[in-house]
């Protein structure tokens, strides 16, 4: 009674196999993460210290900090999502709660999905063209974060609008059905419950801001600064673009230093995402229906 | 026009783009009655309902004709306010939808959608109001505790109660009900049933209900309709005693449905 047949042994054979490769591609994936920061702490962790990330870069760059690259980045990624947020936002509660579907919404949507893909040079040069030279903006802060905050709006905007789509319509009609507007029941019921999920794309975005690199080096990054931005006017230096300056132009950086840059930038997009997986769940454990 | 009439309808059509769902109704509910709306699915009752605040059209590819009177005014007309019609007309679903708020924040969400901001009332009127209508669906003893809760933690029977107190705050005339006990045990169906006695004589009820002997218990009049047009309306006890249409006995005695 109840002994595997030949065909149950075959059967359990293949189960175990696919067992096997489903685990060993997980175990692939997590892998190069693992690698990378292992390599960097080891590489550049002797780099890391208080005065590393308060000081100027010194000497040619080949010793001193990174304070400027730092606030630098700070400052980009803070004025494009001064930009991006607010607008993308706006237009994922357009798609989301008024907008019928009709071939204007579904080339809106294409256009978001293709701006989504556009390489972050393209963005870069459109950035060079559109704000530095055309709207006078010069090589700034203001140019590089609109270039950065435009490369982020398909993001924000699908993230946001998926997280509204997730609201049960059953909502919206309780309150049209008591005469409400659509804005009030926006503001009333559908911002209020799909928060988390719009600050979860934003944090999200805000990691992969602070990486990008093309799209800033022409529009408002500089090679070298010694001092700190006073405005949205100035340029700045910022992370990424000193790692990659310090990694492949300036000749006789000692070796723990791009690490020690790269460490840094990593850690901080870690320290981002942890942010927003550990605020989704606040907000997911709080809102119940 | 009759003045006893809280909805009347004349010659009232409606298509669902090229299908049509009603034909031709013509109804007069008297003002403070219940009225059950009976017939088989897809028969057009929850799309008559649905016409009686004109939430149908939020689908967009409907059309209607005819006259539609709710209190006296056409609603079909140009110069009328849906919010307006909406405060007058309440509607509570076959499942509760308690909004994601307080069970307190639920009951004045209607009412803070309907009031300037000068005209804000003070805290102790918000509880006064809140209490009076939990009072109202015999609500409040079971909820005093926990009005910060969240509404969406009561029963369902809780929560189809508090979905019809919220409406009461703006002082409707009418509750369209789409069948609100289907979600609801037989205890809940009773003791919603029982609420709509209660209430019966301030609100003009019209409820529609698959449910016969729950028709029978709670209204005093009933409509049978059949592919989108009315056979019969009739008081209650004389529909289901001596139904005048051969298809409304059918109905009734559950030959098809």
């Amino acid at each position: 009674m109840f002994v595997a047949s030949e065909l149950n042994q075959h059967n359990q054979k293949t189960e175990r196999l696919f067992h096997f490769l489903f685990a060993l591609m997980t175990i692939l994936l997590i892998l190069p993460v693992a690698v990378i920061l292992g390599v960097l702490v080891v590489k550049g962790g002797s780099a890391i210290s208080l005065e590393f990330l308060f000081t100027s870069p010194s000497n040619g760059m080949t010793e001193g900090g990174i304070f400027p690259a730092l606030i630098g980045t700070i400052w980009l990624v803070a004025v494009a999502l001064l930009f991006s947020v607010p607008l993308g936002i706006a237009a994922a509660v357009y798609l989301s709660e008024y907008a019928n579907d009709n071939w204007l919404t579904r080339l809106i949507n294409l256009a978001i999905i293709n701006l989504a893909g556009v390489p972050s040079i393209v963005h870069a040069l459109f950035g060079v063209g559109a704000f530095v030279l055309f709207f006078q903006f010069g090589t700034s802060i203001l140019a590089a974060s609109l270039t950065l905050g435009i490369m982020t709006l398909p993001v924000v905007i699908v993230a946001s609008r998926e997280s509204m789509q997730a609201v049960p319509y059953v909502f919206r009609e309780a309150c049209w059905n008591m005469g409400a507007t659509r804005w009030q029941t926006i503001r009333r019921v559908v911002l209020p419950n799909s928060i988390s999920g719009i600050l979860t794309g934003v944090i999200l975005e805000v990691s992969r801001t602070t990486g990008e690199t093309a799209p800033i080096m022409f529009t408002g990054a500089a090679f070298f600064l010694p001092y700190l931005p006073q405005g949205i006017f100035d340029q700045t230096m910022a992370m990424s673009l000193h790692l990659f300056v310090i990694s492949t132009q300036v000749p006789g950086v000692p070796e723990n230093l791009p690490y020690g840059v790269a460490l840094v930038l990593v850690v901080m997009v870690l320290l981002m995402n942890s942010l927003s997986i550990a605020f989704r769940t606040y907000l997911r454990n709080k809102k119940k229906w | 026009m009759n003045h006893e009439f809280s909805i009347e309808s004349r010659q009232f059509n409606l298509w669902y783009g090229d299908f049509q769902a009603l034909f031709d109704i013509d109804i007069g509910i008297r003002q403070g009655i219940i009225t059950a709306l009976i017939g088989p699915s897809g028969c057009g009752k929850t799309t008559l309902l649905r016409s009686v605040n004109r939430i149908n059209e939020r689908l967009g590819y409907v059309r209607t004709e005819g006259l539609m009177k709710v209190m006296q005014k056409n609603i079909l007309d140009s110069d009328v306010e849906l919010a307006q019609l909406r405060k007058q007309v309440g509607m509570v679903f076959q499942r509760p939808n308690p909004l994601p708020l307080s069970i307190r924040d639920n009951i004045l969400f209607a009412h803070k959608l309907h009031t300037q901001s000068h005209e804000k009332l003070s805290r102790q009127d918000e509880n006064n109001l809140v209490e009076n209508v939990l009072r109202q669906v015999l609500l409040w003893d079971s909820v005093k505790e926990r009005l910060h809760q969240k509404a969406i933690d009561l029963s369902l029977e809780e929560q189809q109660k508090l979905c019809i107190a919220r409406l009461l705050p703006v002082k409707p005339s009418i509750l369209l009900m789409d069948e609100p006990c289907s979600a609801l045990d037989p205890k809940g169906t009773e003791a919603v049933e029982e609420l709509l006695w209660e209430l019966r004589g301030q609100y003009t009820i019209l409820i529609v209900t698959h449910n016969m002997a729950q028709a029978r218990r709670v209204s005093d009049e009933s409509i049978f309709m059949l592919m989108g047009k009315l056979m019969e309306h009739a008081p209650t006890d004389q529909m289901f005693v001596t139904p005048a249409c051969k298809e409304t006995a059918d109905y009734i005695e559950g030959r098809y449905g």
